[in-house]
C-alpha cells in the first residue's frame, strides 16, 4: 500500500518544455534488485554532481536479505542522491524523482516512507509484457495502486533501449539510468564520461568504451522520451577552492594516512570494514600496513603493541568489536598508551542491525572498561570531519597518552559528500621514533602533578628500560598494590581529561544564544537537526540547537548555555522510553545515552527524542518532533 | 669522553654487558619454581648475545610466569590474559629492529589465548615464545589447565580433571607457517640453555614448550620425569639442539630425530607417555611476516606526501 507522507508536494515541474528548468535541489533514487548495479549509478553521479560545484549527499540503500529473491520488497537496493545548489548535511526527506528497475522494489521504499505525492517514477515497463502471467498481474496492479496513491509513474522500455547495444542489459542498465539522469539534470557530458572512464578504469578499454555507448544511449533515450530536463545551480563558484568528495570511510582512511599513522590492525565488521579496505587499496604507498587480526582482541592487542613500540596506531571497528576491546582499551588507559579506536556504529545490541545506523555506543565507549578508565571520546558529524578528526584523534593521544575513541557510525561511513580538501603537511606524519638516550633520573611516567602529562620512553631508547603493566604502577611502573599509590595514579589519569577540558572552548550554539528550547545533538544527526532549526527558525520559532564533538571530557560551559533556553532536548539515534507509554513515567523512564550523561554533568532537566528505526533522521520528522515540542512549552 | 664525541661503533664496543644488565626486580616466585631456572637461563642467553638491553622487549600475559618481564632489565609489557601474543606481534610489527620475548603459562596461552596462539604460530614473527608449562593455574591458585593430566586433583575438579589433557605439541605442528618447535625441562640447565639460545637464533617464532615445575600447586605434573629421565625421549640430530655429552648422559631414551621431517615430528610428538626432549621441528624457510608488516618503513616524508596527495587526487572535485 502507498503512503505517501501527508506534507508532500512535488517539486517536479511537468514536462514540456526543452529549456532546462532551473531548480535548488532534487533528491533521485536509483532502485533496483541488488547486483543490478544501482548503487555504482548513484554515486557516479553524486561524484559527477560534486565535481560540477553542487552540494551533495548520497545514501546506500541496502537489501533487508543477503540474497533476496528477484523482484521482491527485501530485495530493494540503490541509492538515494540529494544534490542542491547550496551545501547538503543530509539525506533529506521524500524523494522526487525515482528510477527502477522492477516495480516490487519500490514497495519497500514506500514502507519506508520514502516517497510523497507527486513524486516522479521512472519505472522499467519490460514486465508487462513478461511471459508469466503472476509477473504480468502484479505489475499492472503496482502500478495502478502507485498512481492512486498520487506517484507519478512513467513507463519505459529502458531494458529494451539497453538491449541494441548489449546481451546483458542486467550488467549495462545503471550506465544507460546514468545517461538518463545525466539529462535530464543537465550534467556535463565531458564530467559524466571522464567518472566512467575512472570508475571503469581497472577494468580496461573495453569495458569503459561499453559504458560510454550505453551512457550515451540513455542520454539520447531521456532526450527523446523524458520531457522533465533541470538545472541545478552550482554554489560554489570559487573553483579556486579544491574540494574532494568521499564517504565518510574513505574519509577516516585518508585521516589514517594524514595523521601519519603506519599500522591499522582490523577485524573486520560492518559498516566499519570498507574503511580498512580503502586504507588497504593505497596504505603501501605512503608506506603503511594492514593488519588484518584473527579478532578484534588480538586486533587492538596489535595495536597497543605498535604504539608502546612507539608507532602509534589505529584499530576500526564497529560495535560488537568495541565490546570485545574493552578490556584492551583498559589496558591502554591503565598503561597510558596511546591509541585510536574508531567506532563505526551499527544498530546494536549483540548483532543488531549490521548495516545501518545507530548512535548507541556512546555510553560504552565512555564507560564501556571495567574500574575508572577515563579516555578521550570524539563523536564526528560530518564527513570532512571523519577525516579530520583521526587526525585530531592521533595528536591528542600522544599528547595525553591516552587511548582516544572516534565515533561515527553508518550513515556517515556511506553517505558522499564534498567538502574542501586538506591542505596536508608533512609536519603531520610521525616524526622518526625517538631512539635518543633517556635520562634516567627520569621516571617512566614522571606524571606532571598539574596536568598529569608525562613523556613516555619508547623501546630502543637506552636507559628508559621500564615495564608496561596494566596492574597498579608506580611512577617508576613498579607493581605497587598499596593505597596511596592507587589513589594518586587514578587522580593523575582523570586529570590528564580535566587539563584538556580546559584547553576547549564552549561549543557554538546554532542559532540564537537564548530562547525557548535547545537542541542538543551529536554524530551524523547535524544535517537533519541544523535544517529543521533553519526551518523552525525562519518561522519565527525561539529554538536553536547545538552539536556536540567531546563527548569525553563533556564540552565547558553547558549549563550555562542550557540555562538560558526555557527547555533542552537532545535527539538521538538511540532508544529511550516515550513519556506517551502508559507505563512509562519520570521514575522508569529510560532516557536516550547523550541525555543521561548531560543530566548527571550539568543537573538540568534535559528531556530526549530518540528513535531507532535504523535509518538516519530526516529533517522533515525533525521539524514535526520539534514542533509538537514548542507547542506543549507553548501551552 | 676525554671531550670527544665518541663514534656509535666505538660506543657499542665499549659496552659490555653483565648478568647484571639484564637482571630486573628482584623475583617473587615460590622457592623451587621453575621460573627462576627459565629467568637465569634468559639473563645467560642475552648476556652471551650481548644484546642492548634497551633493544630487547620482553612481553607477557598474567599468571606466575607472566611476572618475568618485571625480572628483566629490558624493555617489558605485561599485558593482559592471554593475550601477551598479538601485544608482542604488534610490538614486531613495525618495531623489526627490536628483539621480542615472550613469556606465557599454559593457562595464558593454551586456554584463554588458544586463538592468538593458533594465529600467532602461523604469522611466525621474528620472536622467541617461551611457554611455561606447569599443567596447572597458579597464580590463581589450583584450577584445572588445559594441560592438567586427567584425574589430577584441583580446585575446580577436585575429584579428578574430568578431560585428556590438550597436546600442545601435535596441535602446534598442525598449524601452517609454524617454523621452530622445541620441548625442555626447566631442572636441565644447559638443555635449557641450549634450547632457548636456538630459539632465539631462529629466525622466526622460535616456539619452547618449557615442561615447568610447581612444587606448590601441581607437584605430581613434573616429579615423574624429573626422577626418571628414562621416561622422557632426547632428539639428537645434527640440525636439532646442540649437546655436550654430560647432557645426553642423562636420557637413557634417545632418538635420532630429524626436525625437518614434519611426520616423524607428529610421530615424537603425539607420545604423551613419553615427551620427547630437544628440538621437534624446524623449518628454516617459513614466511617471517614481520618482514611483510614491516614493509614500507623507509619511504620518506616528501615520498609520503606525494602518495597521499595522489590519493586525495582520486577524490578531487
Ligand atoms: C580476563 C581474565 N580472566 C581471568 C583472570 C585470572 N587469571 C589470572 S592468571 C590466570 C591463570 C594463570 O595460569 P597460567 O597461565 O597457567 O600461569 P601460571 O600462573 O601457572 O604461571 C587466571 C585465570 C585474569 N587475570 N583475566
Ligand atoms: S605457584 Fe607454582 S608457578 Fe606460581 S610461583 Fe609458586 S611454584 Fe611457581
Amino acid at each position: 500500500m502507498i503512503t505517501p507522507t501527508e506534507t508532500g508536494t512535488s517539486n517536479v515541474i511537468d514536462g514540456g518544455f526543452s529549456q532546462p528548468v532551473q531548480i535548488s535541489e532534487h533528491i533521485i533514487e536509483v532502485v533496483s534488485d541488488s547486483g543490478e548495479g544501482a548503487q555504482k549509478c548513484g554515486q557516479t553521479f553524486g561524484s559527477i554532481s560534486g565535481k560540477m560545484g553542487n552540494g551533495v549527499w548520497t545514501v546506500e540503500i541496502i537489501p533487508a536479505e543477503i540474497q533476496p529473491p528477484a523482484r521482491s520488497p527485501a530485495g530493494a537496493s540503490g541509492i538515494r542522491v540529494r544534490l542542491g545548489s547550496s551545501y547538503i548535511t543530509n539525506m533529506g526527506n521524500e524523494a522526487d524523482l525515482v528510477v527502477a528497475f522492477n516495480e516490487q522494489v519500490l514497495y519497500s521504499r514506500i514502507a519506508n516512507g520514502a516517497y510523497k505525492k507527486g513524486t516522479v517514477v521512472l519505472l522499467e515497463n519490460k514486465w508487462a509484457n513478461d511471459p508469466q502471467v503472476e509477473i504480468r498481474n502484479a505489475y499492472s496492479a503496482a502500478v495502478s495502486e502507485f498512481r492512486k496513491n498520487g506517484l507519478i509513474v512513467h513507463e519505459l522500455a529502458m531494458e529494451e533501449a539497453c538491449l541494441k547495444l548489449t546481451q546483458n542489459p542486467r550488467k549495462g542498465k545503471n550506465m544507460f539510468a546514468l545517461g538518463m539522469l545525466a539529462r535530464i539534470y543537465s550534467r556535463e557530458l565531458d564530467k559524466c564520461l571522464a567518472e566512467i572512464t575512472q570508475t571503469f578504469s581497472r577494468k580496461g578499454e573495453k569495458v569503459i568504451k561499453s559504458n560510454q555507448e550505453l551512457f550515451n544511449a540513455g542520454f539520447e533515450f531521456a532526450s527523446e522520451e523524458i520531457e522533465y530536463h533541470y538545472r541545478i545551480e552550482p554554489y560554489t563558484t570559487d573553483q579556486s577552492k579544491p574540494a574532494i568528495i568521499t564517504n565518510g570511510n574513505q574519509a577516516v582512511g585518508l585521516g589514517v594516512m594524514a595523521a601519519g599513522m603506519e599500522l591499522v590492525s582490523m577485524y573486520p565488521i560492518t559498516p566499519a570494514t570498507s574503511a580498512s579496505h580503502y586504507v588497504a587499496e593505497v596504505f603501501q604507498n605512503v608506506g603503511g600496513f594492514v593488519h588484518q587480526a584473527e579478532d578484534e582482541i588480538a586486533a587492538i592487542g596489535f595495536a597497543i603493541g605498535a604504539s608502546y613500540a612507539g608507532k602509534t596506531a589505529c584499530t576500526i571497528t564497529s560495535g560488537p568489536g568495541l565490546a570485545l576491546k574493552t578490556e584492551m582499551i583498559g589496558l591502554a588507559v591503565m598503561a597510558e598508551v596511546p591509541l585510536v579506536i574508531v567506532d563505526v556504529q551499527r544498530g546494536g545490541p549483540a548483532t543488531g542491525l549490521p548495516t545501518k545506523v545507530e548512535q548507541a555506543d556512546l555510553l560504552s565507549a565512555l564507560y564501556g572498561a571495567p574500574g575508572d578508565a577515563p579516555k578521550v571520546v570524539l563523536a564526528a558529524s560530518t564527513i570532512e570531519e571523519c577525516l579530520h578528526f583521526v587526525i585530531l584523534s592521533r595528536k591528542l593521544a600522544e599528547a595525553f597518552r591516552i587511548p582516544v575513541i572516534l565515533l561515527t557510525d553508518a550513515n556517515l561511513a556511506t553517505g558522499v559528500q564534498p567538502y574542501p580538501r586538506p591542505e596536508v603537511k608533512e609536519e603531520w606524519f610521525t616524526s622518526p621514533v625517538d631512539q635518543s638516550a633517556w635520562d634516567e633520573n627520569i621516571p617512566a611516567y614522571n606524571w606532571d602533578e598539574e596536568s598529569g602529562l608525562s613523556p613516555r620512553p619508547i623501546p630502543g631508547q637506552r636507559n628508559g628500560e621500564y615495564v608496561l603493566t596494566g596492574l597498579s604502577h608506580t611512577e617508576r611502573s613498579k607493581v605497587a598494590y598499596d593505597s596511596d599509590t592507587n589513589q594518586v595514579t587514578h587522580r593523575m589519569r582523570s586529570r590528564k581529561l580535566a587539563a584538556l577540558l580546559k584547553t576547549l572552548n564552549p561549543p557554538e550554539v546554532h542559532g540564537d544564544d537564548e530562547g525557548d528550547l535547545l537542541i542538543v545533538g551529536w554524530g551524523s544527526t547535524l544535517g537533519a537537526i541544523e535544517e529543521a532549526i533553519d526551518q523552525l527558525r525562519e518561522e519565527g520559532q525561539r529554538v536553536s540547537s547545538l552539536h556536540l564533538r567531546f563527548l569525553s571530557p563533556l564540552e565547558p560551559g553547558l549549563t550555562e548555555i542550557f540555562s538560558r533556553f526555557k527547555k533542552v532536548m537532545t535527539v538521538e539515534i538511540n532508544y529511550s522510553d516515550n513519556l506517551d507509554d502508559p507505563l512509562i513515567d519520570e521514575e522508569n523512564r529510560r532516557y536516550a545515552q547523550l541525555a543521561m550523561v548531560l543530566r548527571a554533568k550539568t543537573l538540568v532537566d534535559v528531556d530526549c527524542w530518540s528513535v531507532v528505526y535504523g535509518h538516519p533522521l530526516q529533517p522533515g520528522m525533525l521539524y514535526r518532533v520539534i514542533s509538537k515540542n514548542l507547542q506543549n512549552l507553548q501551552n | 669522553m676525554f671531550g670527544l664525541k665518541a663514534d656509535w661503533s666505538l660506543e657499542v664496543f665499549e659496552r659490555y654487558f653483565t648478568l647484571g644488565d639484564y637482571a630486573g626486580g628482584e623475583a617473587r616466585w615460590c622457592p623451587g619454581c621453575g621460573d627462576l631456572a627459565v629467568l637465569n637461563t634468559m639473563h645467560r642467553v642475552l648476556r652471551d648475545a650481548q644484546m642492548l638491553p634497551e633493544k630487547s622487549v620482553v612481553v607477557s600475559g598474567i599468571g606466575c610466569s607472566s611476572r618475568l618481564p618485571h625480572y628483566v632489565g629490558t624493555y617489558g609489557l605485561h599485558g593482559l590474559h592471554g593475550r601477551a601474543l598479538p601485544l608482542a606481534n604488534g610490538v614486531k610489527a613495525r618495531r623489526p629492529d627490536l628483539d621480542v620475548w615472550v613469556g606465557t603459562g599454559d593457562g595464558d596461552c593454551f586456554s584463554i589465548g588458544a586463538g592468538a596462539w593458533i594465529h600467532s604460530m602461523r604469522y611466525n614473527m621474528d620472536m622467541v615464545v617461551l611457554i611455561f608449562d606447569n599443567g596447572i593455574y597458579g597464580l590463581t591458585k589450583k584450577q584445572t589447565s588445559p594441560t592438567t593430566p586427567t584425574g589430577a586433583s584441583t580446585n575446580t575438579h577436585p575429584v579428578g580433571a574430568p578431560l585428556p589433557p590438550m597436546n600442545p605439541l601435535t596441535v602446534t605442528l598442525g598449524i601452517s607457517n609454524v617454523s621452530f618447535i622445541a620441548q625442555v625441562p626447566d631442572w636441565n640447565p644447559p638443555l635449557l640453555y641450549e634450547t632457548i639460545k636456538a630459539a632465539h637464533q631462529h629466525k622466526g617464532t622460535g616456539f619452547v614448550r618449557i615442561l615447568q615445575r610447581c612444587p606448590v600447586f601441581s607437584p605430581d605434573f613434573c616429579k615423574p620425569y624429573q626422577e626418571n629421565p628414562e621416561r622422557m625421549l632426547l632428539l639428537t640430530h645434527e640440525d636439532g639442539i646442540p649437546m655436550d655429552p654430560g647432557v645426553k648422559r642423562v636420557f637413557s631414551e634417545q632418538r635420532e630425530h630429524d626436525p625437518h621431517d614434519w611426520l616423524a615430528a607428529m610421530d615424537v610428538a603425539r607420545d604423551l607417555s613419553r615427551p620427547p626432549i630437544g628440538l621437534i621441528y624446524l623449518d628454516t624457510d617459513a614466511p617471517v611476516y614481520s618482514e611483510q608488516s614491516a614493509h614500507g618503513m623507509d619511504i620518506t616524508d616528501g615520498e609520503k606526501l606525494a602518495a597521499l596527495n595522489a590519493a586525495l587526487d582520486r577524490f578531487a572535485v
